[in-house]
């Protein structure tokens, strides 16, 4: 059982593609622990397995060998079922493409974690459009994503990462999408309605500007993690 | 989820359209061509139908269909009579014979002559006379649809409409006047041609001289006789064939589908709308799946089973299935309705509205099983990928 004051701890986490001819390592016996409450991000050059690794502790790949225990769980031993659930309670996505239904609305696109977890359409909407509040959105809750900016879009995203109340966001590349000031704008806002001490965040970025976010910087080269770095004090 | 799903079906409204108008056309070829198809197949029997009193039709045994004539000796007549089980036996002419018209064309004619004394077989429906005018002399009765058009009397316009034939208006059969003496309704029959009532006597005068000229005899079985077992024994009694009513009709449609093309025609018909409509309907319903991949990713990742997703695609498919069969059988009931009064063969049983469903369901089921099988092997590790 994981300690209570880590969010993910990951031992000798190996994960190979097989590419036709030959096998690319993806993830070379990674060591990675994220307390709780801690904002880490994963950086690295393109290939190196950020991408990879957070879609291990995410739940959505699974790990060749090694043990990943994700909030006291190990995800590699859960039924496909379990799993199912466990990722539709406990983890909230943010996607640099944003990954919005351009079909349905923003409360709608924020009341989808809800639904998955069985709350009623009403009721879930309700919830969404007091989340879309704190995030500022609260006038644009009908708004399709068609007619809403880059910075409002990811604003809807991280609401819909919100909903559920997860105690694990995942965030893929959150600011790359958008300006600076719209960026910066977004980790504050991430910063001050994600994170506090029961829930923790995992972002992989490229975009150096966010840095400053940050807890701790998980450098990552070549499927390894090369060096994590405090960057207060 | 199913409003989700239904939002994304209907996100791309020209996709959706599509969709819809492929399972529109689907449908409303599975079901148009087929109605004209029983429609055509059940007047090559309406001759049949429409003589409702006997039981029993009697011929010789060679017919293969209800025009196919092979004229019995009038002694045939009197040998049924005497078989046990029968109620009576009246005979009947049936033939072609041509008609003189007022403007000295001709126009063959289904004339049908009657037993004198009965009447026994006269057309079901009379809109003007009745049929004991046919004891008038030289009476015949025209069936309506002949009336108006092929017995018509030419239109003084040149190009117009012919004036159709009135009770009273003479016309000249095999050389013989006849005089009209009352118009009836006839459910038409597989050649069109006008039908012709009068007395068994005065066909016989009509037609060309020839020592047979008894087409059928029909018969009346006695109370609570087995028609099978009366079959039996006209049968062997006589040599000749008996057939009930059900088996005759049956008889004439399985000649027509047999030694025809139009099954195969019709068929054609129906089998390319089903691989059209299926194609349209098919392919553009898996594309717009491909298109929403990445959203069916988001939510398999967010959490949500391929048991859901599976039920999201096939909500999609019945719904766009349950909108265009609906619009496809409602044109073809439009299309039916629309024709109702013209020369169009046009029959909607209901039986028709559960082959077309079955083929827009396997349309349905072919384009949701292409998508569902993309979805269920979707690995949702794709939203990360930018």
């Amino acid at each position: 059982m994981n300690s209570p004051s880590l969010a993910v701890r990951c031992q000798n986490v190996i994960k190979t593609y097989d590419t036709g001819d030959q096998k690319v390592t993806a993830l070379n016996s990674v060591n990675l622990e994220i307390a709780t409450g801690e904002l880490m991000m994963l950086v690295g050059p393109s290939g190196c397995g950020k991408t990879t690794l957070i879609s291990v502790i995410a739940g959505i790949l699974d790990q060749d060998s090694g043990h990943c225990e994700v909030l006291g769980e190990d995800l590699l031993s859960m039924s496909n079922q379990h799993k199912l659930n466990f990722r539709a309670r406990n983890i909230g996505f943010v996607f640099q493409a944003f990954n919005l239904l351009p079909s349905l609305n923003a409360a709608e696109n924020v009341s989808i974690p809800l639904i998955i977890n069985g709350i009623k359409r009403a009721e879930a909407e309700r919830k969404a459009i007091s989340v879309l509040e704190q995030v500022g959105l609260g006038a644009r809750v009908k708004a399709l994503s068609s007619e809403l900016s880059g910075g409002q879009q990811q604003r809807v995203a991280i609401a819909r990462a919100l909903v559920h109340s997860p105690r694990l966001i995942v965030c893929d590349e959150p600011t790359s999408s958008l300006d600076h000031e719209t960026g910066h704008n977004v980790m504050t806002l991430l910063k001050d309605v994600a994170l506090y001490k029961d829930r923790t965040l995992v972002i992989v970025t490229h975009d150096a500007r966010i840095f400053d976010f940050a807890d701790r910087i998980a450098e990552m080269d070549d499927g390894h993690i090369v060096k994590v770095k405090g960057t207060k004090g | 989820m199913n409003h989700i799903a239904l939002k994304m079906l209907m996100g791309d409204r020209g996709k959706y359209l599509g969709i819809v108008m492929g399972l529109t056309f689907a449908s409303l070829i599975m079901t148009q061509q087929p109605a004209i198809f029983l429609g055509l197949m059940s007047r090559s029997y309406s001759f049949i139908s429409d003589v409702g009193l006997p039981d029993i039709w009697v011929m010789d045994s060679k017919v293969q269909f209800v025009d196919d004539i092979k004229p019995l000796q009038d002694t045939e007549l009197y040998r049924v009579r005497g078989i046990s089980g029968v109620e009576w036996a009246m005979p009947m002419y049936k033939g072609l014979l041509k008609a003189r018209l007022v403007d000295g064309t001709f126009q063959t004619c289904n004339v049908v002559g009657l037993d004198d004394a009965t009447l026994i077989g006269g057309p079901p429906v009379m809109l003007e006379g009745t049929v004991e005018d046919l004891r008038r002399s030289d009476g015949v009765i025209v069936d309506i649809d002949g009336a108006r058009d092929k017995l018509g009397k030419p239109s003084p316009i040149p190009g117009g409409k012919p004036i159709p034939l009135k009770v009273g208006d003479s016309l000249e059969l095999n050389d013989h006047r006849a005089i009209v003496v009352g118009i009836a309704k006839v459910t038409r029959t597989f050649q069109s041609q006008p039908v012709v009532y009068t007395t068994y006597s005065r066909a016989k005068s009509y037609a060309p001289k020839e020592r047979k000229l008894l087409s059928f005899v029909l018969v009346k079985a006695k109370p609570g006789q087995d028609f099978g077992e009366l079959t039996r024994r006209i049968r062997a009694t006589t040599g000749l064939a008996a057939y009930t009513r059900e088996e005759f009709m049956s008889l004439t449609y399985e000649y027509f589908m047999h030694n025809t093309g139009i099954p195969i025609n019709f068929g054609i018909s129906v089998l390319l709308g089903f691989i059209v409509g299926a194609a349209i309907a098919g392919q553009t319903f898996y594309n717009s799946t491909l298109e929403n991949l990445r959203q069916f990713g988001v939510l398999k990742a967010m959490g949500t089973s391929n048991w859901i997703l599976l039920r999201m695609i096939l909500l999609q498919a019945v719904l766009v299935g349950t909108i265009g069969y609906g619009l496809g059988v409602g044109l073809t009931a439009l299309f039916g309705y629309s024709m109702r009064h013209s020369i169009l063969a046009f029959k909607f049983p209901w039986q028709l509205l559960l082959f077309s469903g079955a083929g827009v369901s396997l349309i349905c089921i072919f384009a949701a099983l292409l998508s569902i099988i993309k979805v269920i092997r979707l690995e949702p590790a794709i939203v990360f990928k930018g």
